[in-house]
C-alpha cells in the first residue's frame, strides 16, 4: 500500500509536469511565435496607443458614440477583469424593471416611437457582460442621433454601419452583428 | 431557422465523422495493439513508468484497480489545495493574487478531481496563472483519465471471461493522457489560438479606452487550459463568464469546434466499446439511444429559446425576446446547441448564463444531468452511466419474459443488479436530499439571486450539477459560503465515487462469468426495439425521480410567465 502510495504520487508529478507545465508553456510559445496578435488579447490602437480589445466590448455612454448592450461585468460594466452575466431570469421582477428602464432611455436617446419595437440585445445584458458586438438592427436604430451630433449625413453613417455588419461565419454559424469598438474607431476617422 | 436546422445538421454530420475512427484508434491504445503514433509516445510512457516505479504490466482485479484510482484522485485532491493555498510564493502570478480560503480551495480541489469543475470562484480575481496551469489544467487530463480508464475496465469485464482481472489502472490512465487527451488539446489549442483566443503569462493589460474611461483586461494561457476544458468534459473556466467571454470563445467557428470537442470522445467510447467486444453493432445500439435522447433535448431546448419571454415581449421588445445571459456572436442557435451539449455531456462549460434562459429551456439542462449523464454523457462516464441502464433495463426485459436476464452473453444477477441500482440511485437521492436540506437551512436560502420558482430551481440545479459531476450552474446562486462550499464539495465526491466503486465491482464480478452462447430465448440488444426499451428506461427512472422536485420549479414557473407574474 505504502509502494504503491509513493509511485502514485510521483506519477502524479511528473503527469503534473507533462500536462500542467510543459504543454501550456510549449503553447504559449506556438502562440507568441505564430500568432502574437491573438495570443495578447487582439489590442487595438488609436495613435499607438492600445484602446481595448477588438474582441472585448467597453463602455460607450456619449451620444457621439454608438452604444452597446447592457453589460454587468463589474459594477460599471465592461469590466474586462471581473467578466459576469445578470443570471437574473424571465420571471425576475428586478430584470423586468431593468428591461423597461433601458428601453425608456433607448426610446428618449434616439427619439423612437412607442409603436416600434426594440432590439432585445440592446436592452438585456450578455452572458459575458464584454459582448462586443450588437445586432445590426441596434446599430441603425442609432444613426439619426449620431448624425445628428457629428454634424455628417445619416447616409454616409448607415453606410458605415453596413459596411461593419459580420455575416454569419462560414454562412451559417453564429447571428449577424456588428462591433462596436470597430465601428466607433472608424466613426472617429471619418472625416 | 433554416441555417438554425443546418448547423444541427452539420453538428451531428462532423461529430460521428470524427468520433468513428477515433472509436477504433482508442480501441487500439487500451488493447496495447500499434498505432501510427507508438514511435513519440512508447517511449515517454516507458520514461514515465520507470521514474514513478510503476509496473503498468501487473494485469488487476476489481478492488486493486479501485484503491489504486483513489488513491491517484486523492493525492490529486491533496495537490490543488496545496497548489491554491501556496499560489503567493508559486510562480506566475502577476496580479499577486491571494491563497484561497481553504473552504473554497477545498470545493475546487474535489470540483476538479471529480470531473465536475463547478465553480465557486471567479477565475480571473482569484487564481494564479500556475494555480490554473499546474493544479486545474491537471485534474482536467487526469479526472478525464480516470472515467476513460473506468469505462475501459468495465468494457473488459463485458469482454473477458473467467478470469479475475480488469487491465492495470496505470497504463490505462497514462494511454488515456498520452495517446488521447494531450495529442487533441494540443490541435484543438492552435485551432483556438487562430481564431483569437489569449495564450500568455502576461500581466493583466490597462487601456484608456476610446471614450476617455479605463478597462483592466485580464490575460492568461487560456487556449491550452480551454482545449482540455471541452475534450476531457471538465467545464470548468479560466474566467468567470466561462466560454461566453470572448477571450475562451471568440467566434461562431471556435463555438461549432467547442461543441464539437465535448461530444468527441464520450460519443467515440461508444465506438470504442463496439470495437473492443467485436460487435459494432452493440455500440451503434448504445449510440442511438443516446442520440435519440438527446435529439429530443435540443429540440426542446431550442424551442423554448425561441418563444423567449412573453413579458419581454410584452415590454416592447423585438425577437429574439429572451437575450439576456446570451452573446450576440453565438445567435440562439449556438446557444441553445452549447447549452444542450454542455448538459448532455458531463462537461459544464457554458456559452449562455442558464440561470437566464427560460424556464422550459432551463428545465431541459437540469434534466440532461438529472437522467444521470448518459445523454452521451461525460468522457468514459456517459459510457459506464449508460451501461448501468443497459443493466436495468435487460433486467426488467427478463423479468416481462421470465428469463435470466442476459447481456452480451454474460449473466445479469443479484450482485450486478444491486451494484446497478446503487450507481443509479446514488446521485438521485444526493441531488433530492441536498436541495431538500438547503431549502430549509437559513445558510440554503441566504445565497437566492431569483426569487419565487426560480429561487428553488438555483438549488435544485446546483446539487444536480454537483451530483452529477456536470458543473455548470444557475450561477445567480451565491456558491461561494462555507455551507455550500462543503455541501456542495460532498455532493461532488458522492456522485463521484458512489457510481465508480460499483461500476468496477459490476466490471469485477462480470469478467468471472462464463460467456453463454445466444440462445433462442435471448433477448437481442443491438435491435431498434431495444434503442426504445432503454431510452424509454432512461427517462422513466427520471421522471419518476424527479417531477415533483421540477414541477416545484422550472414548470410552475413557466406556466406563471405565461401569466405575466414576476417575482
Amino acid at each position: 500500500m505504502w509502494k504503491q502510495t509513493i509511485s502514485a504520487l510521483r506519477l502524479l508529478l511528473l503527469l503534473t509536469v507533462v500536462t500542467g507545465i510543459a504543454y501550456p508553456l510549449a503553447m504559449t510559445g506556438v502562440a507568441q511565435a505564430v500568432f502574437p496578435k491573438q495570443a495578447n488579447g487582439s489590442l487595438v490602437y488609436v495613435n499607438d496607443k492600445a484602446v481595448g480589445s477588438i474582441l472585448l466590448g467597453q463602455n460607450f455612454t456619449a451620444a457621439k458614440y454608438f452604444h452597446g448592450r447592457p453589460s454587468s461585468a463589474g459594477t460599471d460594466g465592461y469590466d474586462a477583469a471581473g467578466s459576469s452575466g445578470s443570471n437574473l431570469g424571465p420571471t425576475s421582477k428586478k430584470l423586468v424593471d431593468t428591461v423597461n428602464g433601458n428601453i425608456e432611455k433607448i426610446r428618449s436617446e434616439n427619439q423612437i416611437a412607442e409603436s416600434v419595437s426594440i432590439p432585445s440585445d440592446l436592452v438585456m445584458a450578455s452572458a459575458s457582460g464584454l459582448d462586443p458586438d450588437t445586432s445590426p438592427e441596434a446599430a441603425y436604430l442609432q444613426v439619426n442621433r449620431i448624425a445628428a451630433e457629428r454634424g455628417i449625413s445619416e447616409n454616409e453613417i448607415r453606410g458605415l454601419v453596413t459596411s461593419h455588419v459580420q455575416v454569419r461565419q462560414f454562412g451559417f454559424l453564429g447571428a449577424e452583428r456588428v462591433n462596436v469598438l470597430a465601428l466607433n474607431m472608424a466613426l472617429d476617422r471619418l472625416k | 431557422m433554416i441555417t438554425d436546422v443546418l448547423l444541427f445538421i452539420v453538428f451531428f454530420v462532423l461529430l460521428l465523422l470524427m468520433a468513428w475512427p477515433l472509436g477504433k484508434y482508442m480501441a487500439k491504445v487500451y488493447s496495447g495493439e500499434r498505432t501510427m503514433f507508438d514511435t513519440i509516445f512508447l517511449s515517454l510512457e516507458k520514461t514515465l513508468y520507470r521514474l514513478a516505479g510503476i509496473d503498468a504490466v501487473r494485469e488487476m482485479n476489481w478492488r486493486q484497480y479501485a484503491s489504486g484510482l483513489f488513491i491517484f484522485n486523492l493525492l490529486g485532491l491533496a495537490a490543488v489545495v496545496a497548489i491554491q493555498e501556496l499560489q503567493t510564493i508559486l510562480p506566475w502570478n502577476p496580479e499577486g493574487l491571494a491563497a484561497v480560503p481553504f473552504d473554497l480551495a477545498f470545493n475546487t480541489a474535489a470540483s476538479f478531481m471529480t470531473n465536475t469543475n463547478w465553480q465557486a470562484y471567479s477565475g480571473e480575481t482569484t487564481m494564479s496563472y500556475f494555480t490554473q496551469m499546474a493544479a486545474l489544467t491537471v485534474q482536467n487530463f487526469l479526472s478525464a483519465a480516470t472515467g476513460m480508464a473506468v469505462a475501459v475496465a468495465l468494457i473488459r469485464g463485458l469482454a473477458r471471461k473467467t478470469t479475475k482481472t480488469i487491465g492495470n489502472f496505470w497504463s490505462d490512465m497514462v494511454r488515456s493522457v498520452i495517446w488521447i487527451l494531450l495529442p487533441l488539446s494540443i490541435v484543438v489549442s492552435i485551432i483556438f489560438m487562430q481564431q483569437g483566443m489569449i495564450q500568455n503569462l502576461s500581466a493583466y493589460v490597462a487601456v484608456d479606452t476610446l471614450e476617455g474611461g479605463q478597462q483592466t483586461i485580464a490575460m492568461g494561457p487560456v487556449a491550452s487550459q480551454e482545449a482540455i476544458k471541452l475534450l476531457g468534459t471538465n467545464g470548468g473556466g479560466f474566467f468567470n463568464a466561462n466560454s461566453a467571454h470572448p477571450f475562451e470563445n471568440p467566434t461562431p467557428f471556435t463555438n461549432l469546434v467547442q461543441v464539437l470537442s465535448i461530444f468527441l470522445i464520450p460519443t467515440g467510447m461508444v465506438f470504442m466499446f463496439g470495437n473492443m467486444i467485436k460487435d459494432r453493432r452493440q455500440g451503434y445500439a448504445i449510440l442511438a439511444a443516446m442520440l435519440l435522447l438527446f435529439s429530443v433535448s435540443l429540440g426542446g431546448l431550442y424551442a423554448s429559446e425561441i418563444y423567449g419571454s412573453p413579458i419581454a415581449g410584452h415590454s416592447g421588445v423585438s425577437e429574439p425576446t429572451n437575450m439576456e445571459g446570451k452573446d450576440m456572436r453565438f445567435g440562439i442557435n449556438g446557444s441553445a446547441l452549447f447549452a444542450a451539449v454542455t448538459t448532455a455531456a458531463s462537461c459544464g462549460a457554458v456559452n449562455t448564463m442558464h440561470d437566464s434562459l427560460t424556464p422550459l429551456g432551463g428545465m431541459v439542462t437540469m434534466l440532461q444531468i438529472m437522467l444521470g449523464e448518459v445523454v452521451i454523457g461525460g468522457v468514459g462516464a456517459g459510457l459506464y452511466g449508460m451501461m448501468m441502464f443497459v443493466m436495468l433495463t435487460v433486467f426488467i426485459v427478463g423479468l416481462m419474459v421470465g428469463r435470466t436476464p442476459e447481456y452480451l452473453g454474460k449473466k445479469i444477477e443479484a450482485n450486478e443488479m444491486k451494484m446497478a441500482i446503487i450507481a443509479i440511485l446514488i446521485p438521485a437521492v444526493t441531488i433530492l436530499f441536498g436541495s431538500a436540506i438547503s431549502v430549509m437551512a437559513d445558510a440554503g436560502l441566504a445565497g437566492l439571486n431569483n426569487a419565487g420558482p426560480h429561487g428553488f430551481s438555483e438549488i435544485l440545479y446546483a446539487f444536480t450539477s454537483a451530483a452529477g459531476n456536470n458543473g455548470s450552474a444557475f450561477a445567480g446562486l451565491s456558491a461561494n459560503t462555507v455551507y455550500y462550499n462543503l455541501m456542495i464539495a460532498a455532493a461532488m465526491l458522492i456522485g463521484r465515487f458512489g457510481v465508480i466503486i460499483p461500476v468496477l465491482a459490476i466490471a469485477g464480478s462480470l469478467a468471472e462469468k462464463r460467456v453463454s452462447p445466444p440462445g433462442p430465448g435471448t433477448f437481442p440488444t443491438a435491435g431498434s426495439l431495444f434503442v426504445l426499451l432503454l431510452a424509454g428506461i432512461v427517462i422513466m427512472v427520471g421522471a419518476l425521480t424527479f417531477l415533483p422536485a421540477l414541477s416545484l420549479g422550472p414548470i410552475i414557473e413557466h406556466l406563471l410567465m405565461l401569466q405575466g407574474v414576476t417575482f
